[in-house]
This record gives structure tokens, sequence and C-alpha cells, in this order.
């Protein structure tokens, strides 16, 4: 059993480094501990949790996809012009884009896999062409009036204390659950993972290489989409320049979370709990009002060293051990 | 594995010939330039002014690169530097700001060289760090704020002239010529393409791979910062939060428009600010063509598109067998 | 023979030939239900490529092959496992990362409602190896378990795809003695199943305690192939790496003894855990030291010791009589140590860069960067050794992956030799090289000999090895275990003594 448990160190860290970071923050301002700040730090990174998601399946396959920030641009500003411009109802409107990032998610897979190219740098070039059209149709920020949007933002399940549940934050958590149980009970979750610990091994072991890579990058884009459907209803609006750099947002959640960046390790509810960690940093600027944002950025990147750090000497101890001399076989051997 | 045989580069400059022309054809005084108070004025040196930068930046990442690594922290560092600079400019003399800033810069890829030579970090991730909390530095250096001077010696790094040149691109030559001495005078470029190209067999041989590494780091390091000056120079302040943003992919690009494979080994440090003034060149053409500046991501991320696919080992493979098939020796 | 019922697969005329090189000449292979059967030859003999051939992962040129009477001819890995012939190799091919029991069932796990069914999955990962006679946790990653555990849940997959062939490759490179026993176990009752057994190895004592069958490939093509009862030790070693005797050993040439020239450099019980027992070792100039052995037996191992490209962690080293420590290859080379090694692909030529530049590279890092040669130094450098062993074709600014293997080798000796070393170690300096180039090569040897210069010469050329070395060193099993100087030395003897079964397996 404990060699399970090893497995889920990593998380054990993070939630440790959660809760460390919660309490303390109650200390310092008595009003924090509520269930307020805790729903709106769920509501407040509802769209970061989503691609979170997304970006996990990504790394633990063994790639990475920086288009995501962009794509949620994109999705901000063609939900803004179909709703608004275009007379598409919302509810269509939502399903277009939808279908839309699944395109350019399986576009994008389907370039890297069959031309061999580093998924950071088709992604990349993923990343100006969605960023690129989204300014070309509109370089302005577009409010959305839709009546949906507004029955929606007000929806909410209110809890004690003035705290409410709110769409996107359910939409969050909906997505957390399904990914959860689609990375660690469907045999595509397990083909995930396959392709992280050795593509070469997956591919001999029958595995449908080709089919999984193209999977992983049309989810990674769609929740993309999702998360920009998200970020409009959070907003109102749509805007080109929106989510700039929320790729790299998302790659540090997902490591600080305990996935592994060369793939083959890491949980979703990793990737979650990492995306709080980053939330409750920006709370704790908030409360204090005196600490500059800047902080958040500086202590994102702390986290992100300590964990990778961590993940290296962890690495390190493992392959040291493996090297021992041979004689320890480990497990039971009945000859 | 494709080999090539050596390069000339005639595809990059026939490329840079092609979109000056284009550019020409939409603005036919592209090519006028006039002298007015000592200083050369005109469309293309406004390519060169402001291309200066990333063509900065590509002459340490092409190093990066060609060891088989990548440098995502160069527009971070470029902040920070350009941040050290603007803060001390008002109360410290020229060579007080410079050693502090290209410091800074050296010390920036000194931690990124430790991380992937010494603790074995993947390029990518090791850098990542960097990217991610370097922002934050600079804005903590400039307090949240746009630290602005008025110190005219940095001024002139950024918009002065020399001998009638912007003083960017003259710095950016001077760069690029340093870059070429340092690699090409003495036998570092050769290790730097043997590690690229076959890091075990250069380690058998006796190439001492990882002090190149970390040298390699430090060099970008200390290119970041200079455009960091240059582009702290050049709006007389430093903005810690747009300083270099997404800079590093267009020198990322710049490299590999230079037709430096991403899979490391040979490099040309001319052709990729060959690179830069491509992409330069592109963006200048875009605006004079009267199309929105917006235009430009979208054709970056077909030229990366199609700069890649002519890379990719699998069209490579692929081109090979039809020129096989119509009877020409590949 | 054709119609015997016991006949499991049949290959006739199996061919393949890369780039005009023949790895694989008109080969016959025939297994049996229930036979283990062995696989041997050198690096180069065509082992890989046969396998490779037969799961359809390298497409052969000519050849039919049957499995069970029905010619089959599958074009991928997958698609061999499916009709049943299914492939471990050393590397096990299966997800690390993953838990025993995903592996075991990757692609296939029972899923109720597209969920897998996971407490399911482990009962029947349990159950199947159990039958293994292994009990672990399948729940674990698969990476936490030894080689061996690996190895027997790679093969506990295969044979529960209803894999009718097993081909294991060299599955037992790293195990020790105890688990070695344990896969032989389960071997024994895959046999008894009724499953045919292809055994890559190349620890001789291994094949006699397990296997029924023989076959041997020399240089691509069938060496010959024999009952284990039938073929002693000797005549097996003799067909692995004899050519035709009476012709090798007329061939060495009668030679002044030199063994009281000073040691350049001395070893003393210089070895490394889990890689080559301690061993001693004295170098001298002019003096040629050849390190005869099957594949696997410690020879690379040694070398890559005494240039300091692994570290020994035992014994001590003397350098002109001064002792030292060699801890990596810039060590070595301020020493005066030169290292061609074997795998030149991978470890010797930079691909894309020219001759030139391959020539002058050690060189160059000896010299440090601030140091440059000059092109007119590097033109002169590549230009003599471009003549002095006739590098074709003669163009320095060739990229070296342009050059045929002979060439590539020769500038790999050029590289070394422009550092004017002391001691030059060459690791199998004629393998995969045209007849042609192997004589010149054999030549330089004797010219570098002559001139004074200490070389350390691993191969598995037992003819070439007699002609030019002073003293044999053989290894067997990670060990040192004959030392041959002089008149002693000589295709049998050396023959010999890698036959010989080590004392407590008799």
């Amino acid at each position: 059993m404990t060699r399970s448990l090893n497995r889920l160190m990593p998380v054990f860290a993070t939630t440790a480094v959660f809760l460390a970071g919660f309490v303390l923050c109650s200390l310092a301002y008595p009003n924090f501990a509520s269930l307020r700040v805790v729903m709106n730090l769920l509501t407040d990174n509802a769209f970061l949790g989503i691609v979170a998601v997304g970006m996990t399946f990504v790394i633990i396959s063994g790639g990475i996809d920086l288009s995501v920030g962009s794509v949620i641009g994109f999705t901000t500003v063609f939900l803004a012009l179909a709703i608004e411009r275009w007379g598409v109802p919302p509810l269509a409107a939502f399903a277009i884009i939808l279908i839309i990032c699944a395109a350019f998610g399986a576009a994008m897979g389907a370039v890297i896999q069959y031309f061999e190219l580093p998924p950071f740098i088709v992604t990349l070039a993923g990343m100006f062409l969605a960023r690129g059209v989204s300014f070309l149709m509109s370089t302005e920020s577009i409010p959305v009036d839709a009546a949906l949007y507004s029955h929606l933002s007000d929806y909410a399940i209110r809890l004690s204390g003035g705290a409410r549940l709110t769409v996107p934050a359910m939409i969050m958590l909906a997505v957390v659950g399904a990914g959860m149980v689609l990375l660690h009970l469907t045999r595509f979750g397990a083909n995930v993972y396959a392709l992280g610990g050795s593509r070469t091994a997956t591919a001999l072991m029958g595995i449908n290489v080709a089919r999984t890579t193209v999977l992983i990058y049309t989810l990674s884009s769609v929740l993309a989409g999702l998360s920009g459907i998200v970020f409009s209803l959070y907003t109102s609006s749509g805007y080109s320049l929106s989510a700039v750099g929320v790729e790299l947002d998302a790659i540090a959640a997902v490591v600080i979370g305990g996935t592994l960046l060369s793939g083959g390790y890491g949980f979703v509810f990793g990737s979650f709990l990492g995306v709080l960690i980053q939330g409750l940093i920006q709370t704790y600027i908030s409360f204090d009002g005196t600490l500059s944002s800047w902080w958040a950025k500086i202590a994102t990147g702390l986290l992100l060293f300590a964990f990778i750090a961590f993940q290296q000497i962890t690495l390190y101890m493992a392959r040291r051990s493996r090297l021992r001399p041979a004689g320890v076989a480990q497990g039971v051997l009945q000859p | 594995m494709a080999l090539r045989l050596p390069r000339i580069g005639t595809s990059q400059v026939a490329a840079l010939v092609l979109i000056l022309a284009a550019n020409w054809m939409v603005s036919p005084q592209f090519f006028d330039i006039r002298m007015q108070d000592g200083r050369l004025f005109g469309s293309l040196i406004d390519v060169l002014n402001r291309g200066a930068p990333v063509a900065l930046l590509s002459l340490g990442m092409v190093l990066v690169i060609a060891m088989r690594g990548i440098d995502l922290s160069v527009g971070a560092v470029m902040a920070i530097c350009g941040a050290i600079a603007a803060s001390l400019a008002d109360s410290h003399s020229l060579p007080v700001v410079l050693a502090a800033a290209l410091g800074a810069g050296l010390a920036c890829g000194l931690w990124n060289g430790l991380l992937v030579a010494v603790l074995g970090i993947q390029p990518i991730v090791a850098t990542l760090i960097l990217m991610v909390a370097g922002r934050g530095i600079a804005q903590l250096i400039t307090e949240g704020r746009i630290v602005t001077f008025t110190s005219p010696e940095l001024a002139f790094l950024g918009s002065g002239s020399v001998l009638g040149l912007p003083t960017p691109v003259v710095l950016t030559l001077g760069m690029l010529a340093l870059t070429l001495l340092v690699v090409r005078g003495t036998a570092l470029g050769l290790m730097i393409e043997a590690t690229g190209g076959n890091p075990r067999a250069s380690a058998l041989a006796g190439v001492g791979t990882r002090v190149i590494t970390v040298a390699v780091y430090m060099w970008s390091g200390l290119c970041a910062a200079l455009a960091g000056i240059v582009a702290a120079a050049d709006i007389l302040g430093a903005d810690a939060n747009n300083a270099g943003l997404w800079l590093e992919l267009d020198a990322i690009l710049a490299v590999v428009i230079g037709g430096t494979s991403l899979f490391g080994g040979r490099f040309s440090v001319i052709l990729a600010v060959v690179g830069a003034l491509i992409i330069q060149a592109m963006n200048t053409g875009i605006l004079l063509s009267g199309f929105p500046p917006e235009t430009n991501l979208v054709v970056k991320a077909l030229v990366v598109l199609a700069v890649l696919l002519a890379q990719s080992p699998r069209l490579g493979g692929f081109l090979a067998g039809l020129g096989v098939l119509f009877g020409r020796r590949p | 023979m054709p119609n015997d019922d016991s006949i499991l697969l049949s290959l006739t005329g199996f061919s393949k030939a890369f780039a005009g090189f023949v790895a694989l000449d008109h080969v016959d292979f025939t297994l049996r239900r229930g036979e283990i059967h062995a696989l041997l030859g050198e690096n180069g003999a065509g082992k890989s490529t046969l396998i490779k051939t037969m799961t359809g992962v390298v497409a052969r040129d000519a050849g039919t092959m049957r499995l069970d009477g029905v010619e089959i001819a599958p074009r991928s890995a997958a698609e061999a496992t499916r009709m049943g012939i299914a492939t471990v190799y050393q590397e096990v091919n299966l997800a690390p990362n993953l838990s025993v029991a995903q592996n075991l069932f990757l692609g296939r796990q029972p899923t109720r409602l597209g969920l897998v069914r996971e407490r399911e999955m482990r009962r029947r990962a349990e159950d199947l190896l159990a039958g293994f006679g292994l009990s672990i946790d399948v729940a674990a990653p698969l990476e936490s378990y030894s080689v061996a555990i690996q190895h027997i849940v790679a093969i506990a997959r295969a044979v529960d795809q209803s894999a009718r062939v097993l081909i294991l490759d060299e599955p037992t490179a790293s195990l020790d003695a105890h688990e070695v026993e344990v896969l032989f176990g389960v071997m024994r009752q895959l046999a008894a199943r009724g499953i045919g057994i292809v055994f890559v190895t190349h620890f001789l004592d291994q094949v006699y305690a397990i296997c029924d069958r023989i076959t041997v490939l020399r240089n691509g093509r069938l060496a010959g192939s024999a009952p284990v009862a039938e073929l002693p030790r000797l005549d097996l070693v003799r067909m692995m790496l004899g050519r035709e005797l009476s012709a090798a050993t007329a061939q060495r040439p009668p030679r002044a003894p030199a063994t009281d020239a000073a040691p350049l450099a001395a070893f003393e019980s210089f070895g490394k855990a889990g890689t080559v027992a301690p061993f001693d070792l004295t170098l001298r100039p002019g003096h040629v030291v050849g390190l005869a052995g099957l594949l696997g037996s410690g020879r690379t191992e040694t070398v890559r010791l005494v240039f300091g490209a692994d570290r020994a962690d035992c014994g001590r080293a003397e350098v002109g009589g001064q002792a030292v420590v060699i801890a990596s290859p810039r060590e070595a080379m301020r020493l005066g140590f030169g290292y061609c090694p074997e795998e030149r692909k991978t470890e010797g030529i930079v691909a894309e860069l020219t001759v030139r530049e391959n020539i002058v590279l050690a060189l160059q890092a000896r010299r440090g960067a601030m140091h440059p040669l000059s092109r007119r130094e590097q033109d002169e450098i590549a230009a003599k050794f471009i003549r002095l062993l006739d590098i074709r074709p003669p163009d320095p600014e060739r990229p070296i992956g342009l050059l045929s293997g002979g060439n590539q080798q020769k500038a790999l000796l050029a590289r070394w030799l422009a550092t004017a070393p002391r001691l030059l170690i060459l690791d199998e300096p004629t393998r995969g090289i045209d007849v042609g180039a192997h004589a010149e090569i054999i030549g330089l040897i004797r010219d570098l000999c002559a001139e004074g210069m200490a070389l350390l010469v691993v191969s598995s050329e037992l003819e070439e090895i007699v002609t030019y070395a002073d003293e044999v060193i053989v290894l067997r099993d990670r060990a040192h275990v004959a030392q041959l100087t002089g008149e002693a030395i000589s295709v049998p003897a050396i023959l010999a003594a890698i036959a010989e079964a080590p004392a407590d397996a008799a």
C-alpha cells in the first residue's frame, strides 16, 4: 500500500501548502476564514480552474499547450460578436464556439502527431493565430447584454453567511469532477498517463497514439473554450486582450498541483488546489491592501521553483535507488 | 536524421528581399532615406531600429537553441534590466547604470544555466520559472509604477544616433560583431554545434558541456539585458508590465526563421538577425499596407507553421522521397 | 520436416538490407511447440534485425513466415501481437509510471459504462500474476519493482493476449542469479503449456541451463542450428566468433616481446559494482592489449572505466608512476588517453558537422575554447589525416554523416591521433565496416604500436586480435578471467577461455 501512497505525495504537499496558507491568512485577518471568502475564491478563479484541468491532461501526456489564453480571448470576442452583432441565440453561440475550439485543438494535435514537431512551438503558433484572429474580429471591448447573461450571473445557490455558489463556480466544480473521472477512471485516462510514461512503449502495447494525442489537444482547447464562456459570463463582455498570460497561470497551477512537467504523473485535483493557492495569494494581497500585486507573481515563481526542485530531487532519489546493485528484488518472489 | 549541406542563407535573404520589395510596392517611399539633424530617417531605418530589441534577443537565443535548449525568460529579463536602468538613471552615472543592468542580466542567465546544467531540469521548465517570477521582480523594482527618467546619457542609447544610424542599430551591430567574435573567433561555436548535434559524443571527446551550457544562458541573459536597456532608453522609462512582453516568442521565431533547428546543432548568428529583420519588415509592411496591425499575429502564426513544416523530419523525408522519384539525387 | 506437426513457427529465406548493407542474408529459422530456442550472435550478427523483421517492426526484403502452417506477414508489432507473436525487450516496453494492473490490461481494461472496473482489473491482475508465482501489490506503479518483476509482468501481458510465440530479447542482462532462476521457472512453465520461446542472451551458461535448441547468426547469415546436447561450448563459441581457424592461426607474425618497457598506466583492483568486477591491467608503450569476450562480458565497461566515461568505485590507477583519479573523459585526455567508442553514431560522430570539424574536436577540446585552432591549422590537420588514413571522399567539408561507416571510423581515429595520445583505446574498431577498411585499420594499429603508442583494443574478431595483440585478456560474465601473452595467444586458446564453464556452474 505504501507504494500507492508515495504517488500521492505531491498532492499531499500541495494540500498542506493550501491549508497552511489558508490558516496563515485566517490568523492575519479574522474575517478571512469564512465560507464567503471560499466561495469568492471559487468564482474568481473558475475560468482558470477549467483550463487547468485541460492543461493537466496535456502535461501528463508529456506535452504543453500555450494557446489556451488566446483561445479564451478568442471565445469572449466571438461570443460578444455572435450574440450582440449577428443575433445568434447565446446557447447556440456557446455550441458553435465549442465546436470551433474542438476543431482548433484537433488540428494542433494532428500537426504535433503527424509532423513530429515539439508541442510547445506548435501551440505557440496556435496562440498567435487565436489571438490574431480575435484582434482582427474586434479590438474593442464589446459588452454583452443578453438576458441569459444577466440571468446566469444573478443565479446562485445561497449558502449561509451571505456566501453564494455562482454559476461559474458550479461549472468549474463540475469540470474538475468530470476531469477526475475521465483521467483516473477511464481507458482514455490510462492512455494519457501511458503516453507520458513512454510514447514508444504505448505504441508497442497497441494503443492508438495518434488518436489519443489528437483527443488530448482537442480536450484542452474545448475546455479553454468553456473557460472563455465562463469568462464572458463573469465579465459580461468580449475583449480580444482578455486572458493574456493565462496559459502561464494554468501551467503554474498544474505544476504546483504536483504534476510532473515532463509528463507521466499528476492529478486533476492537484491542479484544482494549485489554482486555489494562486487565488489565495491574490486574495491575501487584496485583504492586505498595502502589498502590491507583483508579489503574486514572485510568490508563484517561488512556489514553481520549490515544486520543480522537489520533483527533481524525488526523481534523482528514485533513479539512485533503482541503480542500486541488483539483488534487492522487491516484491515477493516465489520460485 | 536530416543532413544539410552548409547553408549560405539564400532562402532567408531572399525572403527578406521579397518582403522589402512587397513593402516598396505598397509604399513607394519605402526605400527613401533622408538625412535630418545628422541622423538618417526613413522606413528602412525604422525597420532596423525597431527590429533591434528582437535582434539583440536572438543573438543569445540562437546559441541557447543550438545547444538544444530554450530560454523563455528573456522577455522578463528585459523587464528587470530595463527597470534597473530606469530607476538608477537619474541618480547614478551611466557606467554604474549599465554595469548594474548588465550584471542583473548575467545573474539571471547564471540562474537559468545552473538549473539546466547542474540540476538537470529541462530548459523549457527551468526558464519558465524566471519567465513567471521575473516580471514580478521587475514590478518590485519599479514598485508597480512606470518609472521615468531624464538622463540624456541613457536616453541616447535609445533615441540618439551614431554616424547617422540610430544608437539601437549601432548597439545591435556591435553586439552582433561581439557575438561573432566570441563564438567564431574562439572554438566556442564549434563546441556549441558539436554539443547540440551530439551531446554524448561531445562529452566523450572532452568538450566541457556543462560550463558551455551555463555560459550560453549567461550570454542570453546579457543580450536580454542590453535589449531591456535599449527599450527603456527609447521610451525614457520602464514599464515592468509590458517591456519585452512576448518578445521571447519573437526571438525564438527569429532563430527558427534563421534556419537553426529547434533540435540543436548547426546555427547561424547572422541569419538569426536576418530572421529578426524579416519579422520586423513584416510588421512594418503590414502597417504600411493599411491592414490593421492586428493582422501581424496571424501572419506570424502562419510563418511559424510554414517554417516548422519545412524543418519537420517527416516533411523532409517526404520531399526527399519526391526528389528521388523525379530522378534528383538527394 | 515441413509436415512436422510440432513446428510452430518457420521462417525461410529471410533477407534484409539497409542502404546497401546486408543485415540478413537468407536466414532460415524454425521454432517448435514448447521449445526454448536460443538465438545467439555477436553485435551486428543480425539477431535484432531478425526479430524486427519477424515482428513486422521492419519490413523484410524477402522470405516467408508460417505460424502454425499459415503464412503470415505482420506489418507492425501490434499486429504481430494480435497474430500471437509477442516480444519482451530488455528495456521493458511498458509504461513505468502506470500501475502493474494498468500495464497488464492497458487498452483492454474491463469497463462498465465506460468506466474502468478498477477492482475487477486488480483481481484479474492478481490472478494472472499468481499463475507466474508472483504475489505483489498490483496497484503500485510498475517502476517501483525490480527489472525481473517488470519482465514477468511484460511476459504475463503477452501471454494473456494469447501469445503462441514469445520472443525474449536479452531479458536477463540486468538480473541477478536468483531473479534469473525465477524467470527461468516462468519460461519452463510457459514452454510446458506449448508456447514456443525465442531466447536472446549472451550468457552461455544460461543457454545450457534452459534451452533446447540453439541457432547462431554471424554477419547476417545462419552460422548453424543444433539441439543443445549436440553443440558443446567450444563448438558454440567457435560458431559465434570463429572463421576458418586454419587461415587465422597462420597470421600471427613473430614479435619481439616488449614486456620490459616501463608501464605507461597501471590499474589495480579497478572496478565498479554491477558493471565489471575489479581487475588489474598494465599498459605499456608500444604494446597492444586486446580485450576478448562475448558481448556483455564487460569489455566496453572496462574501457569506459579506464577512460573515465564511467567512474570506478574501487581500485587504484597510476599513470607514469603517479597515482591519479580519472573522474571524467576530460581528465583522461589530460593524461594523454584517447577513446574511440563502439557506438559510432550515438557516441562517436557529430553527424551534421564536417569531417574537418569532427577531426579537430578532441584536440580543440583539450586546448580549450579560448585557444582556437586557426582555420589554416584545422585545414592542415584534416588534410594530413585524410591523406594518411585515406579517408574517402577526401573532402574535409563534407558532413561526416554522409560518409561510409569505415570512413567515419577512420575520421574518429584521426580525431584522437590528432591529439597525439600516449594511450589509445579502440572499442570494436572494425565493426560494421567493409573488408578493405578492416585491413587498413589493422595495419594502422600495428604502425601506431611500432611508434610507441600504448593500445587497448576491444574486438570480437579474434583472428584480428591475435595478429596484433601482445597480450589478450579474456572476459566472461563481467570479470577478467584469463590472461594470455606472447606465444600463448591463439584463436583456439581464446575460444577455450571464453567457453570454459565457471567452476561453480559445472
